[in-house]
Order: structure tokens, then sequence, then C-alpha cells
């Protein structure tokens, strides 16, 4: 840490020279945000019966499921005592935020997700195992809890069951990410982070980021096993995209406003750290590529009728610059905290190490681990149209 | 009261309920099942005793290893120095200030005896002149005081009175005589304005120098009749700043200030 | 009862079934809610001021604060080398309880605030060429707040105040989270790089539990420091509180701290 000591500009207090919440804090309410905004998106389908969406539902709820279960690993690998981290479900303090997070985390992951894809696709796994022989049948009936039910009574339960689930499901993920942005908002010694609007922030700008996933992942996965990308369920996604960026791009130009304007005392230090430290991630990656360039694209093809061809590059790049642009916005808020001092004299800097458990490699290995985690989840619940039983009354024409 | 088949009442219900809810309800019932007996081993027996937080983590704080005896405990021995000390300028400083923590010396007195700083590079720490400094607290610029000399040989550390009355003002009003220097009141003793009794350099707080009372005072040289060198700048008496005395706005340790 | 149902009747009998199915899982999450405090007993133990430590100490019968008068204190850093000492803090400058910051403002109205390695060698005399309109030195150290926000924000109950309103961590029981270390607005905590748990100022609960003080208070040459009870007629906090202004740090966070400062400047924050 001694080499901090130079690119210290002012006065920090002295045990600000560690920064405590590194990378991995970054890559955290980055993949909850993804899972929140995949399942939101999977909810326009089952609640608004966005019906053009149809064809990503399933998709999407298996990337919020690889991402979820990803999810607690950054945290465990920053917590100087994770062997100790059952204290949290043991003896939660109800007053922390942070201690809701192991409630929360359970209650999405099995009262919601693992529900839901458990109903959604309970049928076609016992008509899959019925099929099938060997290690593929048995893991399928396992995931299917040995069910073998399925009569029309059975069905119109599991389609209720899913639309209950999922209406409990969008206030559930609201509460998954919205938990992470009142962990920080509710911190009144960080003026970066003390803010009413930071939870609701963190959820708009997950919603955007988790639409932007299941955008990629379908353009990319489709072309790999040879079918063809809707284009009316991809102008949907970049319609939905294109809302939510707005509802986000919305806030942070408020939260921006309303700072200049009440002009408190930390806003000396604010704008040093936001002209100096951060000007590069925030106003270039977040604002300007991450956010105005995307909205910039999509405002184009709704405005233009461009062939299918080119909205497909579009979409592509908006929505991997849009990915960008999020995480940039979760590293601004979480290193951006740390950068200044409490003391609102100085600034310090963050030595982000390479190796180490709380390395930039890490944070690679982290992000990278949802994809293999997906594309085992691909071939155990393949979400394909084509990967359904064939439908044998028209009730089940309308799941 | 009709007769109700029971069993076949909750047969009944068996059969009602979804295949889906049985399932479920196992997997739930598993969960929860584990979960009770984990916490009982998990949870430290005394949490939440008196307050969100493990009772006994209190007794650990308590017991942790003491380094500093603290001051009280030296008189038991050392009675004649803590006496000279009590009577003199060091009477608040704490013996292990400059011998060190001194807890194993009273466990094992003959064995373990604390070190005594006898050079010079000790005493500045508290002593050397720095600004920030309160005014009046004896401080001295180690270069040109008395250089190579150790501080001992003049001044016993427990009872540390000069060897000499200070001659000069300086020695303990440093930070004032510094800001003088940068100003034309150089030239002006600190008695032309204060007077001292000698016993002020003895007894510092209890025989207070004195200090100006009237505006009639700087106007000894600063006032339009004054007889004083044609270079010092004057002010109408009558007219200038009359509600105030003239050391309300002016720093008189150094008036050119800005 | 045992009849197979009617095709009218299983309509209404599955809309039953989801009905009943929601009020199930509605009914299952708020239990599993509340299953938390319900199983985890942290009711206040009404005989508090029955609990005796070692060496007789009651901690219900006494109510520690400080007192620190930044006129008297002359930076030499006695206080941050006896508590370094006393608590076997890490010596590296990145690790303190408790340290001490110089202010200089200007004729000018610009303020610079500095504390080279914590003060723990004292400061060095480095004149600004600037005219120096008022200068001081500012011990800071974890205030033990009685509303404290670190010990709001530990999600396991590692962090808690006793009951003679010490602000301690259980360094069995941290997880080194680091959210106590992000909530607290003083700075005053860090964490220890060996036991990888947060640390801070307890007071040297050690010793105010034998009668002793506080290091720094014990190392401190001209009692800018002063400990003692509030809550009590006669204690060395007593005649500091009646006869000074008194100022705490920050106070519109309303963490109620128990360090209280005599002349406090208002630049110091």
């Amino acid at each position: 840490m001694e080499n901090v000591f130079n690119q210290i500009q002012g006065f920090i207090y002295p045990n600000e020279f560690e920064l405590h919440w590194s990378i991995l804090i970054v890559v955290y309410p980055y993949i909850t945000g993804l899972v929140a905004g995949a399942f939101i998106l999977a909810s326009l389908v089952k609640v608004f019966k966005v019906k053009e969406l149809q064809p990503v539902y399933r998709l999407a709820m298996v990337t919020a499921l690889a991402f979820l279960l990803v999810a607690p690993l950054p945290l465990l690998a920053h917590l100087g005592h994770p062997s100790r981290s059952f204290e949290i479900f043991m003896t939660p303090n109800t007053r922390s935020a942070m201690a809701m997070f192991g409630f929360v985390y359970a209650w999405y992951l099995m009262a919601v997700l693992l529900l839901e894809i458990w109903f959604d696709y309970r049928r076609d796994l016992i008509l899959w195992a019925q099929k099938e022989r060997g290690l593929q049948k048995q893991v399928h009936r396992l995931v299917s809890l040995f069910s073998s039910d399925v009569s029309e009574p059975a069905m119109r339960f599991d389609r209720r069951a899913v639309r209950a689930i999922t209406i409990i499901g969008i206030p559930s993920a609201f509460l998954l990410h919205g938990y992470v942005g009142f962990i920080f908002g509710s911190v009144k010694a960080n003026p970066w982070w003390s803010s009413v609007l930071m939870p609701i922030v963190f959820l708009f700008s997950a919603i955007v980021s988790g639409i932007a996933l299941v955008l990629l992942i379908y353009m990319i996965v489709t072309p790999m096993r040879g079918a063809q990308i809707d284009m009316s369920c991809l102008d949907k996604l970049a319609s939905f995209l294109f809302y939510a960026m707005v509802v986000d791009f919305s806030l942070e130009i408020l939260d921006f406003v309303h700072r200049i304007y009440e002009s408190e005392e930390s806003i000396d230090i604010l704008g040093q750290l936001v002209s100096g430290r951060l000007f590069v991630s925030l106003v270039v990656i977040q604002l300007l590529i991450g956010m105005i360039v995307p909205l910039a694209a999509i405002v184009l093809v709704k405005l233009f009728r461009f062939p299918a061809e080119l909205r497909r590059t579009l979409y592509f790049l908006s929505a991997i610059l849009v990915q960008v642009g999020i995480f940039s916005t979760r590293w601004n808020v979480v290193i951006g905290g740390q950068l200044f001092s409490k003391s609102l004299r100085g600034l310090t800097t963050y030595k982000m190490s390479i190796m180490g458990i709380e390395g930039l490699a890490s944070a690679i290995v982290l992000l990278l681990l949802p994809v293999v985690i997906l594309s085992v989840l691909l071939r155990i619940l393949p979400p394909w149209p084509e990967a359904r039983n064939p439908m044998e009354t028209a009730a089940d024409a309308t799941r | 009261m009709p007769d109700v088949d029971w069993n076949s009442k909750l047969a009944g219900l068996r059969n009602r309920i979804p295949e889906q809810i049985k399932r479920l309800v196992i997997v739930l019932a598993v969960v929860i099942v584990a979960f009770v007996p984990a916490r009982r081993l998990l949870v430290p027996a005394d949490f939440g005793e008196h307050g969100h937080y493990r009772t006994s983590a209190l007794d650990d704080a308590a017991a942790m290893p003491l380094v500093y005896a603290g001051q009280v405990v030296c008189n038991d021995c050392h009675d004649d120095i803590v006496d000279l000390k009590g009577h003199g300028y060091h009477v608040n400083l704490s013996c292990e200030i400059c011998h060190g923590a001194a807890l194993g010396h009273t466990e094992n007195p003959d064995s373990i005896i604390p070190p005594a700083p006898r050079d010079r590079g000790y005493c500045p720490i508290c002593h050397e002149y720095n600004e920030s400094r309160p005014t009046g607290f004896p401080q001295i610029l180690s270069v040109s005081h008395n250089p190579l000399k150790p501080c001992i040989s003049c001044h016993n550390p427990h009872d540390p009175v000069p060897p000499e009355t200070p001659k000069e003002c300086t020695a303990c009003h440093a930070a004032i005589a510094h800001s003088k220097e940068a100003s034309h009141h150089v030239y002006l003793e600190c008695t032309r304005c204060h007077d001292a009794p000698a016993e002020h350099r003895v007894a510092p707080r209890e025989h207070r120098p004195s200090k100006p009372t009237t505006r009639e005072f700087c106007g000894e040289c600063h006032a339009r009749d004054a007889e004083s060198d044609p270079d010092i700048p004057r002010v109408d008496l009558e007219t200038h700043g009359e509600r105030y005395v003239c050391w309300q706005c002016h720093y008189p340790h150094n008036p050119e200030a800005k | 009862m045992n009849e197979p149902l009617a095709p009218s009747e299983s309509n209404a009998e599955v809309k039953r079934y989801a009905r009943r199915d929601f009020i199930k899982k509605a009914l299952f999450a708020v239990a599993g809610l509340l299953v938390p405090q319900t199983l985890v007993a942290s009711k206040e133990l009404e005989g508090a001021p029955e609990w005796v430590l070692a060496d007789g100490y009651k901690p219900g019968e006494h109510y520690w604060a400080m007192g620190i008068d930044t006129r008297k204190c002359i930076g030499c850093g006695r206080c941050v080398e006896a508590c370094k000492t006393e608590n076997n803090v890490p010596r590296e400058p990145f690790y303190f309880r408790t340290w001490v910051e110089r202010y200089r403002i200007n004729a000018d109205g610009e303020t610079f605030v500095d504390s080279p390695n914590g003060a723990i060698d004292g400061f060095p005399d480095d004149p600004t060429d600037k005219n120096v309109m008022r200068t001081f030195f500012v011990p800071k150290l974890c205030n033990h707040c009685d509303n404290p926000p670190c010990v709001q924000v530990c999600p396991v109950g590692a962090t808690y105040k006793s009951p003679d309103g010490v602000v301690l961590v259980d360094q069995d029981y941290c997880i080194g989270c680091r959210y106590c270390i992000q909530a607290c607005p003083y700075g005053a905590r860090f964490l220890h790089p060996v036991t990888k748990t947060a640390e801070k100022c307890t007071f040297c609960y050690h010793r105010i539990t034998k009668g002793l003080l506080p290091a720094c208070v014990e190392a401190c040459p001209t009692q800018a420091r002063v400990f003692g009870e509030v809550r009590r007629k006669a204690s060395p906090l007593q005649r500091f509180l009646r006869m000074n202004r008194i100022g705490i740090l920050k106070p519109y966070l309303n963490t109620k701290p128990k360090v209280f400062y005599a002349n406090l400047d208002g630049e110091v924050n």
C-alpha cells in the first residue's frame, strides 16, 4: 500500500489508506443486477403477456439462474472470514441491510427462481425423461423431483403457479437488487452513496443490464445452434431496453442535477472526484459510451426502417456497450465512493491487484463462471422452442 | 352430531393435494429440519443475552494483556521522585512516557529496568518549536539551544526548571516572536507594551504581564501629533475606528499581516 | 368424499388449489422471514446490572466518555505511540486506533490538514509561506457513539455497544465484511491485516475495567485528553463538561458521539 502515498491529494484520514470494498464488490451488484433484470424481462411475458418475447422467456429464466448461482461467490471471496459466513443466517442483525442478503437471496433462489423454472419445465422434464436413458434420464428425473403427473388439472396448476410466482417474483426481484442499492444508499457517512435514489437507480440499471444480457445471449447462441433469430422478438427486446434506459438515464440526470442544485458540503470534493479520478469511468464510459451512444443507436433504429442485418448489428453493439456502461456504473458507485476522504478534504486511489483473491483475475473468473454454468444449464434445461414437447391440447398452446 | 369419517376425509384431502405441492413440501421440510439443529450447533450459547452480541466477547475484551502500568503504581516504590515531580512543571507527565511501558518492571523490578532517555533526541518531541503549539508552552529551537549538550545536563527531567531564569520572552513565546519578526514591530521590545514582573518567568500563570488598555497607548507612536519616527504610519485618533481599541482590528504582533 | 369429480366441479377445484397454493406460499414466506426473529433470542436481559466481569467489574454501573481540549494538545504524538504499544496495533502507517491531525488555517480562508504517520513521531515544523491565522492540533479516535452507525450495519452482531457505553468488536465473531468501516463517519475503524477482522479503539477496555486509564490518556503530557464517566456526580470528565464550550464531530449525522471536544474549531471535520 506504500505506493498509495504519492497518489494522495489533500488530506485523508489515516485509516482510509486502504480501500476496503474492492472489485469483487463491484462484481456482486453487477451480477445480481443481471439476475433481477433478466427475471423482470421474463415477467413481461408471463404477467404482462408480451407475446413477442415468448422465444426468450425460458432463456431469460435460465440465464438468471446461472448468474444467481454465482452471485454469492464474490462476497464469500471478499470476506475476511468466509468460514464464518453462516453467521449471517444464524444471528442476523435485523437492523442491518447486509444481513438481509442471506434471506433475500435464499428466498429469491428457492421460492422464486427455482420454483418458477420447475413449474414451467416440469412437464417437459417428465416427457424428456420418458424418452431418454442413462445419466440424462436420471438428471431430468431428479430435477423434476420424480414427479410424473402430466394430467390436464396438473398442467393448469402449473400454469397458475407460474403466474402466481412471477407476480410474487417481481417485487422479489426488486427486493433482491433494491436491497443492494439500500446497502449503499443508507450509509449516511458517505455523501456519494447516501441517497434515497440509490436503490431505484440500482434497480433500473439492473433492468437495463438484464435485458441487454438476454439480448446478447439470444443473438450469440441462436446462430450457434443454427436457428433463425426472431426479429420481432429482438425488436421488442430492444424496445424494452430503450424504455428502461430512458428511465435509468433520467434518474441519473435527476441525481446529478439535485446534487449540484443543493450544493451541500460535499459538492467540492465530489466535483473534484468526478472531474478527476472518475472522469473517464463516469463521463466517458458510463454516460457517453454506455448510455448515450446505445440510446442514440436504438432511436435511429426506431426512426428509420433499417434492414434486419443493420438492426441486428446495432442491437448487438448497443447491448455490449450497455454491459460495459452498467459495469462502469457499479464501479463508479462502489469504488468512487471510497476514492474521497470522509474528511471531504482529499482524494486517494485504488490500486487493484491482478492476482490474489480480490484481484482482477479473480473478478474475471467470477464473471466468466456464469457463462460456463449457463452452457451446462442450456443442456439440462434447453430453452429452445424446438426442445419443447409437442403440445397435446389446445390449452397448452396458450402457455 | 353427524358422524364424521376423518380417515376418509384425510385420504380425500391427500388425494386432492397436487403432486407438485407434495414434492415441494418435502423439499421445504428437509430444509427446515436441517436448519434447526444447525442453528443450535453453530450459534454460541451465550449469544443475545444482553444485546445482539456474544456475551463472553466482553470478557475477551477485558482480558487483553496490559502493557503500561500507569503512573499511579510508580508511587509505591519511587515516591521520592514522584514527590519531586509533583511540584514541578512535569507534574502531569506520566513516568512511562519517557521511561517506556513498564508493566514488566512492576512485576520484576530487579531484572527488567526501564530505559531512560539521556540524549538530546527525546525532549524535542514535545519541546521543539512548532507554530501550531499553544502559546506559552515552553519551546526551543534545538539547533541553537545549547547544541550538543544533553538536555538533562541543565534540566532535571523530574523538575525541569530552567537552570537560569529565561532572559528572553522568546523562550516560551516563540510563536509570537516569530510573527513579530515579520513586521516592523520587530524593533519593539516586548517590554515596550507589556510590563512583565520578574515572577512571571518563574510562575507564569500566577503573575501575568500587563497589556495596554487605551487607544492613546498606540497613539504614542501612531497619532498624527506623536513625536516618533516620521516613517511610522499615522492616523487621526479622533476618527479612525473610533468605537474600538486598536488591537480589535490590528494584530499588534504583526500589524502588516493580510 | 372419494367420488371422482364431475367436469364442472374440477374447474372450481383447480381454482381453489391455486388460491390455496398461493396462500400457503405466502404464509411460508412470512413464516420464513420471521423464523430468524423467533429463533434468535436477542432480548435484553433485565438484570444487566447483575452482570459481573472478572475482577468484580460491573458494566452496568459505569458509562464511559472522553473529553479532548484542543487548546492543550501540543501534537507530540505520545498518545499514538502509547496506543500502538498497549494494544499491539500494527506499526504500518495505515492502521490507527487514534491519531492527531494538525490544522492550519491561513488568512485567505484555506485550511490545510495533515497527519504524518498519524503523528506517531510528532509533526515536522514545516512552516508555510502563507500567513497562518489559526493553527492547532486535534486528536481523533473512535467516538464510541451512543447511536453508533457501525453497530447498526454489522450483519452478524460482531460489533456492539456494551452496557458501559463502549463500542467493541468481537474478534472471534467478525466475518470481515467491512461494512462497519464504510459506515463510520470518522474513519476510526480499520481491518487488521493479520486477524482480518475489524478493529478500532476500545477505550482500552482491558484497562478501564481494572480502574486504570486508557493508554492515550495516561500518556498525554498536557492533560489534553480527559477520561471519565458521564451520568456520575463526580468524575474527571464532569469539570470538563461544565467549564468548556463543548463540540462534537459531525453532529448533523446524529451519531451522538461520546468524545467531547472543548474549543473545537469549525474547520474540524
